[in-house]
This record gives C-alpha cells, structure tokens and sequence, in this order.
C-alpha cells in the first residue's frame, strides 16, 4: 500500500472519528454529572441536522444566497434549538427521575429516542425519504498521489476538534466548568457550597445536546446527505466509544471514538483481505467485537474513572 | 313447511337481481396495491401506485366494463417484514381479488409464500430477481417485468464493447444485491471482463470511504455497483470525494428521479439498465403519458409506473374474463400469451414471468435519464471517463 492511500485511510477514520467523539463526549457529560445514561442522545443529534437543513430551506425561501452566512445560521439555529430541548429533557424527563432507579432514566430516554426519531419521519416533508444536504463549504481538492486532500474534509475535521476543544476549555478553565466538576463530584457538597444545582444539570445537556447538533450537521455536510435513522447507529457508536475509553472521562469519550472509527476502516480493509470471502459488511461486527474484547480486558474503560478527575 | 325457505330465498334473489339491474349498479371488486410507499425508494412505489390508480380509473370511466374496481393501496417500505404483512393484510381479505405487488426484490421475495399459502393471485410490477418466480413454481405469482439476468447479459455485453476491461463490484448483501453481483460477475466473465475487487456492504450503511479507498487502490475504469437508490446516491457521492475517476455503472435499481435529484452534477454520466423502454418508445407510451398527465398526481411514474400500470390492467381483463374468483384469475393469468400491453407483448413462461426481449440503457445527461443511444455519449461528443 502506497503512503498516499495510507494516508487516505487515516483521514477516512480521523473524519469519522471525530464525529464519533462529540457524541461520546455528549454521552460521558450527562454520566458525569447525574450518574444517567441517555439514550436519545443519537436521536437528538438527527433531530439537530434536520433542524439545520429545515433552516436552510428558510434562508433558501428568503433569498440568503452566501454559503457562509447560511451556514452560520444554520449551526446557531441547530445548535440553540437542541442546547434548549436538551435542557427540557433534563428538566422535565431526567431530573424527576433522580432518586428513581438508573434503569428507569435509560429505558425513558430510550423510548424518548424512538419518538424523536418517529416524529422526524413523520412530521418533515417526507420525512421518511433520505434529504440531500446542501454543500455548504468550498469543494476544492488537491491530489497528492492518490490521497485526495479537501478543503471541505480538512474544515470539517478541524472544526470538529475546535469544538471538541472549546468543550473542554469550558469543562477546564471556566467557572461553570467548575460547577460543573464539583457537582460531578458530589452533588451535595456542591450544593452546600452555593452552587445552583439544577442549573449546572440543565447546562450541561444543553451543552451535550448542542454539540450533538454541531455532530449532526457536520456529518450531512460530510456525506452530503441524512436521513431520519442516522442517529441510531451513531448513538450505540458514540456510547460505544463513550463506555470503552471509560464513561464519565472526557479524553476517554475522545479517545473511544477515534479508537472506533479505527476498528471499523482497520475492519473494513483487513477483513476482506484476510478472508475474501467475507464482505466488509462485517466491518461493524468486527468493530463491535473488538469492543467487547477490551471491555473484558478493561471493564472501566481504557481511562478508568477517578471520582477525582470525573468530566 | 320445508319448501317454504326455498321459496322465501328466490323470491329475495328475484327481488335483489330486479333491483340491481334497476339502479344498473356494478359490484365492487378490490384489488390490492403492494409497494414502498415511504423509505428511500418511495418515489418508484408511488409512481407505481399512481400508474395502477390510473389504471383502475380508466377502468372505472369504462361504461363497457362489468365491474367497479377499487385499488387497496399497502406499503411495503422495501423491507421483507413489512411485506409480509402486507400481503398476508391483503390475501386475508376475501374481498380483494388480486394484487399489484412489489417493486423492491426483497419484498418480493419474502411475500411470495404468503400469496402461495393464501391462493392469491400477484402480478409482480418492479421487482427484478429471478428467484421470485424461478425458486418455486407457484401458481400464483406472475411478473410483468423481466428479471436482471437479462439486464446483466444486456449491462456486461454493453459495457465490455465500450472497451472497458477493469471492474470493482460493490453491492448491497440483500439477495437483490448478491443477485446482481453473480449474474453481472457471471456474463462480464464470459465476455472477458475483469472483476478486481468485490465489496458487500449493508444496505442502510452511511459510510463507504474505507471500501471506496481500499477500491482506488485496485485503479478500477468502472465501479459496477448493485442496490438501490439511497446508497447508490451516497457511494457516488463519496466516490467524487475520494476523487476516484472510474465510469459509475449502476443497474435499474438506481434508475429513479431521486438519484439524479440526491445527486445533482455529480449524477453525471451515471448508467443504468432496465427492462423495457422509456415511454417515448412504447407501444403504448404516449397514451399512458397522456393519461397519467390529465389525472394531474403529485409525482411522475418514474421508470417502473408503465408495468404497475401493465399490471393492473391485465388483471382487471382476466377478472372482466372470469369474474371475481381468486382461483379463476390464477388460471386465467397463467394462460396469458401474447396479449398486447403498453410495454409490448406479455407472454408468461411456465413459471408466470414475462418474457420480455427489451432491455434500455441510459445515461445521465444534464440532470436527466437519456437513453444511450440517444445521448451525446454515444454520438461521441461526450466521454464517459
């Protein structure tokens, strides 16, 4: 294999990867701060892309013509609109549910998924029909032997960690980012302290739930497409990912996600040249079970949480 | 005494009968439409449930015609449960006659035992995999359209004279999809193609980038690809991103208005090979278009509408022929030899499949489906790649 389609390869799973990540990011705040596993957290993120696409058909019916100031509005209306239902959710779903058992929060956000979903498909023009997305950035490419550099992939991924790292500033250095560690922490003692409980938990979905979105319109411009389901896989991917880097660990979510993305090209080149008989459609089977193998090795997760270091 | 109901019977038959040739009112036999009506290839099934619509009312506007017919209209979403269903909701149902059913090969496929078990009469209007009628001999199933060995001979032959020497195969790991890949691997075989690499993928898979690399490597000058529509739109889509530069040769399955609209440019010099013709150059064409036209519907017949349209009618002669009876129309059905039809002749073989000699290539050209030898392509003054 020549050094320009290694180099495609790796651009392939660094390109998924970091998709992968924001939802495992997504995933692990919600654990950090409530101990909750939320499972719409996939549907969300659909529901953030069509949010986008739905904007652009306004802006489209307004006469905005400039790709950038289009997409601009797209990402805050997409963003601010899932940030808020994230925190309705929160509100309303997760937070009554508190000292009810973890199993009941799951199985509700489960079934909040399915109709989130359902109401997609249902209620968007046809909704059930996969919708073109518009190509929002410059598609100017440059082949370097047989990798084939893009200006719109390399914008993609470096928006994609820029956003992954401004999640972290805000978990790191900011005072509702130490909110929110404290109340990861110990609720209580944070409470005592003088922090707005309720608060820092509807933040926090907000913020998961609007980098999901980001997630979710990053990936329509990627494949130029999306359709109602695109959530569902992604979801058990990026909760995959969240769980084998160790759930609550923010550089384990990162970490998950780019080791997932690897697993499934790593799966999707090697397993039909070692065995020609299998299609690469196995690709996600093989990634599945390499997960299960390191949470047999690692069962806390390759980052195994410190209550010290939770989010 | 016990005369006395036989009596009372004929006298409220003699009434019925008098009563019904008063008001002259035709009875009402139902028959049933089975395609996929919402999912990724939505357009087709509802192009073909506009073209039966339009043929039950054609029908229905027929002073002559002896019955009134009403189409039962059922959505398959191009996936085998809900097929199943769908046809066991029909064939359980003794008021519906008949079928027009499935577009999707998976649908059809797992749909065929239920007709079987239930005795009822399907006329198969899209679906292309010889297995729906050759697997079994059941009496019951009919298709109008042919299948894609025929549409494989047609596509490798084609192709291996524009000289192309050097495929890549992607295809989904339904049977439709596998079934394209061994006839098309089967005919390029035999005149003289080569097949350098073979991809099955999941046919609701996102993301190709990783088949599609490992395929530039192998520096294919065709990517021969067997599925549907919604992921053919996304590994064409893909393929331009990894500024792959081979020819996109798909099969009917990918022959739909919504390809071409998922797409834009890139649909580009896309082909495709179908069964049939376009309706400019059908026997019938024009009278179809015309009257698909004046009944003013949301969408267009898209390229299956004329055999669901074919479909519908034959069924409604044989049950003018024979009358409402299940077992009657599969006998009657079976016996079809030569009748004229808007697609050409139908004739059904032993196994209820049309055999039908015509099939089309097409082009994409400038944002539409242009018959290859009436392309700028095949004058010369453009290139495929």
């Amino acid at each position: 294999m020549d050094v320009g389609l290694f180099g495609q390869y790796v651009a392939n799973g660094l390109m998924l990867g970091v998709i992968y990540a924001m939802v495992a990011v997504g995933f692990t705040l919600f654990f950090g701060v409530l101990d909750v596993i939320k499972f719409s957290h996939g549907d969300v993120l659909t529901a953030g892309a069509f949010a986008g696409l739905a904007t652009y058909g306004g802006l489209q019916a307004l006469g905005f013509a400039s790709p950038a100031v289009q997409l601009l509005i797209m990402l805050l209306v997409a963003v601010a609109a899932m940030a808020f239902l994230g925190a309705l959710i929160a509100k309303y779903l997760v937070l009554p549910l508190r000292t009810a058992p973890p199993l009941n929060t799951l199985l509700l956000t489960l079934m909040l998924g399915a109709a989130l979903r359902e109401c997609v498909r249902l209620f968007y023009p046809q909704g059930a029909n996969p919708k073109p997305f518009p190509r929002l950035l410059p598609q100017d490419a440059v082949a370097l032997g047989s990798f084939m550099l893009r200006l719109d992939n390399a914008l993609l991924l470096l928006g994609g960690l820029a956003a992954i790292a401004a999640v972290h500033f805000v978990i790191t250095r900011t005072k509702l980012g130490l909110a929110i560690r404290a109340v990861a922490q110990d609720a209580e003692t944070a409470r005592i302290m003088g922090i707005d409980f309720e608060r820092v938990v509807l933040l926090t979905f907000a913020l998961g739930s609007g980098l999901a979105a980001l997630a979710g319109i990053m990936n329509g411009l990627y494949y130029s497409e999306i359709n109602f389901s695109i959530g569902l896989l992604l979801g058990v991917i990026g909760f995959s990912a969240a769980v084998v880097g160790g759930l609550g660990n923010i550089y384990g979510a990162i970490l998950g996600g780019f080791l997932f993305a690897g697993l499934q090209t790593a799966g999707a080149v090697l397993l039909p040249a070692l065995l020609p008989q299998l299609p690469s459609a196995y690709k996600d089977v093989f990634a599945f079970a390499a997960v299960i193998a390191f949470m047999a090795w690692r069962p806390t997760g390759l980052i195994a949480e410190k209550t010290a270091e939770r989010v | 005494m016990h005369n006395c109901v036989p009596r009372v019977f004929w006298a409220a038959a003699l009434a019925a009968a008098l009563a019904l040739d008063a008001g002259a009112a035709k009875q009402t036999v139902k028959i049933a439409y089975i395609g996929p009506l919402t999912g990724g290839v939505s357009a087709n099934g509802i192009g073909g449930r506009n073209s039966a619509d339009l043929a039950v009312r054609l029908r229905n506007a027929d002073p002559k015609a002896r019955y009134r017919y009403e189409l039962v209209s059922l959505d398959d979403e191009c996936k085998p449960n809900i097929a199943v269903q769908a046809a066991t909701k029909a064939a359980s149902d003794n008021s519906v006659v008949a079928g027009v059913t499935h577009y999707c090969s998976v649908a059809a496929i797992a749909a065929v035992d239920t007709y079987h078990k239930f005795g009822f009469p399907a006329v198969v209007w899209g679906a292309v995999l010889p297995d729906i009628t050759y697997r079994n001999n059941y009496a019951e199933v009919h298709r109008v359209n042919g299948t894609m060995i025929n549409q494989n001979d047609v596509a490798a032959k084609f192709m291996t004279g524009l000289k192309y020497k050097r495929w890549v195969i992607i295809h989904d790991t339904t049977d439709y999809g596998k079934g394209h890949d061994k006839y098309f691997t089967e005919y390029l075989t035999k005149y003289g193609g080569q097949v350098l690499g073979r991809f099955g993928v999941t046919a609701d898979q996102q993301d190709f980038t990783a088949e599609l690399t490992k395929a530039k490597e192998l520096k294919p000058e065709v990517i021969y690809f067997g599925g549907l529509t919604p992921i053919g739109v996304r590994i064409r889509s893909q393929m331009e991103r990894l500024g792959i530069d081979a020819v996109f040769e798909g099969t009917s399955g990918i022959k739909s208005d919504s390809y071409i609209d998922g797409l834009g440019k890139l649909a580009e010099g896309s082909l495709s090979f179908i069964e049939g013709a376009p309706w400019e150059k059908l026997p019938g064409g024009l009278y179809f278009i015309g009257k698909y036209a004046q009944q003013k519907y949301d969408q267009g017949p898209e390229a299956y509408g004329p055999f669901a349209f074919t479909a519908a009618g034959l069924i409604m002669d044989v049950i003018e022929q024979v009358g409402p009876n299940r077992r009657k129309v599969i006998e009657e059905l079976r016996k079809t030899r030569d009748r004229d039809s808007i697609v050409g002749k139908i004739s059904f073989d032993d196994h209820g499949q049309n055999v039908v000699p015509l099939i089309t290539k097409y082009v994409v050209q400038d944002g539409k489906w242009v018959v290859w030898e009436d392309s700028e392509y095949a004058s010369g003054r453009r290139k495929l790649k």
